[in-house]
């Protein structure tokens, strides 16, 4: 991991960066699970969690590992979180209404209650995350625009 | 009441920028200000005297709390705001690649 | 299907389509082009379904409480006549659409991109006719707004990105302007369903803040509907963009986030006071001129129809102006008929150019030689948007002149009756220089259109034709409804708001 190439920044910050963001990450993932507790939920979380792989692109270089995400991959992985949200939504109509929460709500401040809420929060967790990932790698990353294309 | 109108002043340097500015980018900048000081006015709108921050936990009782509703539409208006700023950019990038520049008075294919 | 849970069908169906179409289109061929199609379809046949049960219903009002919330604690879907006109305008529009662009996409890349921007277009179109929720209605306005900056780009050739970049800055002061106002509306509410804002604004009597707030919002869904003075991302987006996107943005996209949101919210939450009106009238008949008089001198085929697009939003705005039955069914009727004259226009100017014609009329002559079919469904098109009987565009416009002549605004009457004469002679001049005359060699090898495109032609110059029979007794109640729900005003939230209780 601590690579001695032209691209990316100096040691200082590449060894901090291999000690840090683990811990950014996972932190992104524990605002994006306790939504219904305290505040975030999916959307931050999810900023998090990309931000954490900027930061890695950013100190390594642009050979780094998440930047060879394919463009493919990472809008795959964008739809199928959509349609993870639209689907948890649409079970609603299991009890009558769109959008309802239908799974059990279990006691207050605990993790596993509030029905369907944190599962839409991990759907748009994820759905977020791979977006910015995808729109920072889009940026910067990018194809020149030849002639005649 | 200041914090209003220092929203409003906020908003208007925003509006400055997008109306003056001769580089793109710097409109671009000038429409992030314009969205995030309504944001932040939106947010104000929701205050209440000697309130406190509207979260549920077991050792403080519901009262007395800010309003919550306009920090769950700012959520929203943020997101918005972030892919708007994310598309002009990238329209931005390939703008320049195709003219050179990043000056709109240079930037006139289309008139009439 | 039960009854009622079909209505947030309109909304799920486009957006799942979106996603799915982005994950499988570049596995499976076609896929693309098959989901679309269906999408569209069964968005058309949900809209005749909710039209049925809508007349069924006693009251003409079906509510729907997402979540099972009752409003105001959540967020309730209304259609009523109003909405329910734009959801079959925006269905049958974005149907023969979807069914052209299958054919005319092949020449660009990335289709499944294409459609998936498409269906989201569609989705936040729906999403803020049916809404009751001011705050819901801004989010699905910005999720059409954004889709449809992302569609005028779609080529990336050199001014498809300026005009976009201009639309989309444009576009985005003007959310910024409908996000103060409705920031400024819930702190003296301190509501957002739409029912119960007009119910606390009859109450409370606010005097100044009123006309603050409606300014706003004129500049806001004025720069959506392409008003004069906020009218000049118009010709460079409609003209730049590829051709069903401009027949989308021009036909339907201005009318249902524009001239809905404004007749939605001066009408049924603000309560349209003489002035407003006033203000509203004599903007859009300075647009009908200017709109006409800019329209003459331009040599860019689509440019041409995009300035047209300014006069007519400028009639279908005077007719709302006038506050009468009569001139707001005129306003109606001419919105009905104008999306689907504008889109068969912008859709003939697609087929020339798909079949290597050009873009200016300087360089084309003749076509009407080698594409027939092409110039006849232009022909059908023009006449009608210029108000020659018997088609579709001389009632409509009949009517907003006569209803103008009626409430005694006699200078307005006149200058609507010279917009209509500018309207006529540039689209003489367009049938001149492109399909009559000497056949150039530029435009002697081109070949006809393929057939879906000609079908989608062929089916929106049959509603040109017919649209005089929408005056007739049994066909008028579609517009009427939707006249009855403007006219009504405020009282229309004491309606909703019992029928929620119930």
């Amino acid at each position: 991991m601590i690579n001695n190439s032209k691209s990316g920044m100096s040691l200082i910050v590449r060894t901090v960066t291999g000690l840090v963001v683990c811990f950014i990450m996972l932190f992104g993932i524990y605002i994006i699970l306790h939504g219904h507790l305290s505040p975030g939920g999916g959307f931050a979380g999810g900023v998090m969690v990309a931000l954490s792989f900027v930061l890695l692109v950013l100190a390594f270089g642009k050979n780094a590992g998440p930047a060879r995400l394919s463009k493919n991959l990472a809008s795959n992985l964008e739809s199928i979180g959509a349609l993870m949200f639209l689907g948890i939504a649409l079970l609603g109509f299991a009890q009558g209404a769109f959008f309802r929460n239908v799974l059990g709500k279990g006691s207050h401040f605990d993790l596993f209650s509030a029905g369907t809420i944190p599962l839409s929060n991990i759907a748009i967790g994820l759905k977020v995350a791979v977006g910015l990932f995808a729109i920072f790698l889009a940026l910067v990353i990018l194809e020149k625009f030849k002639e005649g294309q | 009441m200041g914090l209003y109108f220092l929203c409003i002043i906020l908003f208007c340097v925003g509006f400055y920028g997008v109306l003056r500015k001769r580089n793109i980018v710097k409109i671009i900048i000038g429409l992030v200000i314009m969205n995030y000081s309504m944001s932040l006015f939106f947010v104000l709108l929701g205050y209440r005297l000697h309130g406190r921050a509207p979260i549920e936990s077991q050792s403080q009782p519901i009262v007395n709390m800010v309003d919550p509703l306009p920090q769950a539409l700012v959520l929203t208006s943020i997101v918005i705001s972030l892919a708007v700023m994310a598309l002009l950019i990238a329209i931005a990038i390939r703008i320049y690649e195709r003219y050179g520049t990043f000056d709109i008075t240079k930037i006139k294919n289309l008139r009439g | 299907m039960a009854g009622i849970n079909i209505i947030p069908l309109f909304v799920v169906i486009p957006l799942g389509a979106a996603f799915l179409i982005s994950l499988f289109g570049k596995f499976i061929k076609r896929f693309a082009d098959i989901a679309a199609i269906v999408t569209s379809m069964s968005i058309l046949i949900c809209s005749f379904h909710v039209m049925m049960l809508l007349q069924n219903t006693p009251g003409k009002l079906l509510i729907y409480k997402i979540g099972g919330w009752a409003p105001p604690f959540g967020i309730c879907l209304v259609i009523d006549g109003l909405s329910m006109f734009m959801l079959f305008i925006i269905s049958l529009i974005g149907f023969f659409v979807t069914v052209y662009s299958v054919a005319y996409m092949e020449k660009y890349t990335d289709k499944p991109k294409f459609f998936t921007l498409f269906s989201l277009m569609i989705c936040g179109m729906n999403g803020a006719v049916i809404t009751g929720d001011i705050f819901n209605l801004f989010v699905f306005l910005e999720i059409a707004s954004i889709a449809s900056y992302a569609l005028v780009a779609f080529g990336t050739g050199h001014e498809e990105l300026e005009a976009s970049f201009k639309y989309a800055i444009m576009g985005s002061v003007a959310s910024c302007f409908i996000f103060m106002a409705i920031a400024f509306l819930y702190g003296f509410t301190s509501t957002l369903n739409m029912a119960d804002m007009a119910r606390v604004l009859i109450y409370k009597q606010g005097n100044s803040f009123v006309p603050f707030v409606g300014v706003l919002l004129l500049m806001g869904f004025g720069l959506k509907s392409a008003l004069i003075p906020f009218h000049a991302w118009l010709p460079d987006a409609h003209s730049s963009a590829p051709a069903p996107v401009s027949a989308m943005l021009s036909g339907v996209l201005i009318k249902a986030l524009g001239v809905y949101s404004l007749v939605r919210i001066f009408f049924n939450i603000l309560g349209a006071t003489q002035g407003f009106l006033s203000a509203l009238m004599f903007l859009s008949v300075i647009s009908i001129i200017i709109g006409g008089i800019l329209s003459l001198s331009q040599w860019n085929l689509k440019r041409l129809m995009a300035y047209s697009s300014i006069g007519q939003i400028g009639y279908i705005l005077l007719g709302i102006g006038l506050g009468t039955p009569l001139g707001i069914f005129g306003a109606m009727f001419h919105l009905l008929n104008h999306s689907v004259m504008k889109s068969l226009l912008f859709l003939t100017a697609g087929s020339i150019d798909y079949a290597g014609g050009g873009k200016d009329l300087r360089e084309m002559s003749g076509i009407s030689k080698s594409m027939p079919f092409t110039a006849k469904m232009n022909l059908i098109a023009s006449l009608s948007v210029s108000g020659i009987p018997p088609f579709g565009g001389f009632f409509s416009k009949l009517i907003i002149i006569v209803a103008c002549l009626q409430k005694g605004y006699l200078g307005y009457g006149v200058c609507a009756v010279i917009g209509s004469i500018l309207t006529l002679s540039a689209f003489m001049k367009v049938q001149k220089f492109a399909f009559f005359g000497e056949i150039k060699d530029s435009s002697r090898n081109i070949k006809e259109a393929p057939l879906l495109m000609r079908f989608s032609m062929a089916f929106l110059a049959l509603f040109c034709v017919i649209g005089g029979l929408m005056l007739l007794p049994g066909m008028r109640f579609f517009i009427s409804d939707a006249v009855q729900v403007v006219v009504k005003g405020t009282g229309y939230s004491s309606v909703i708001l019992e029928a929620v209780l119930k």
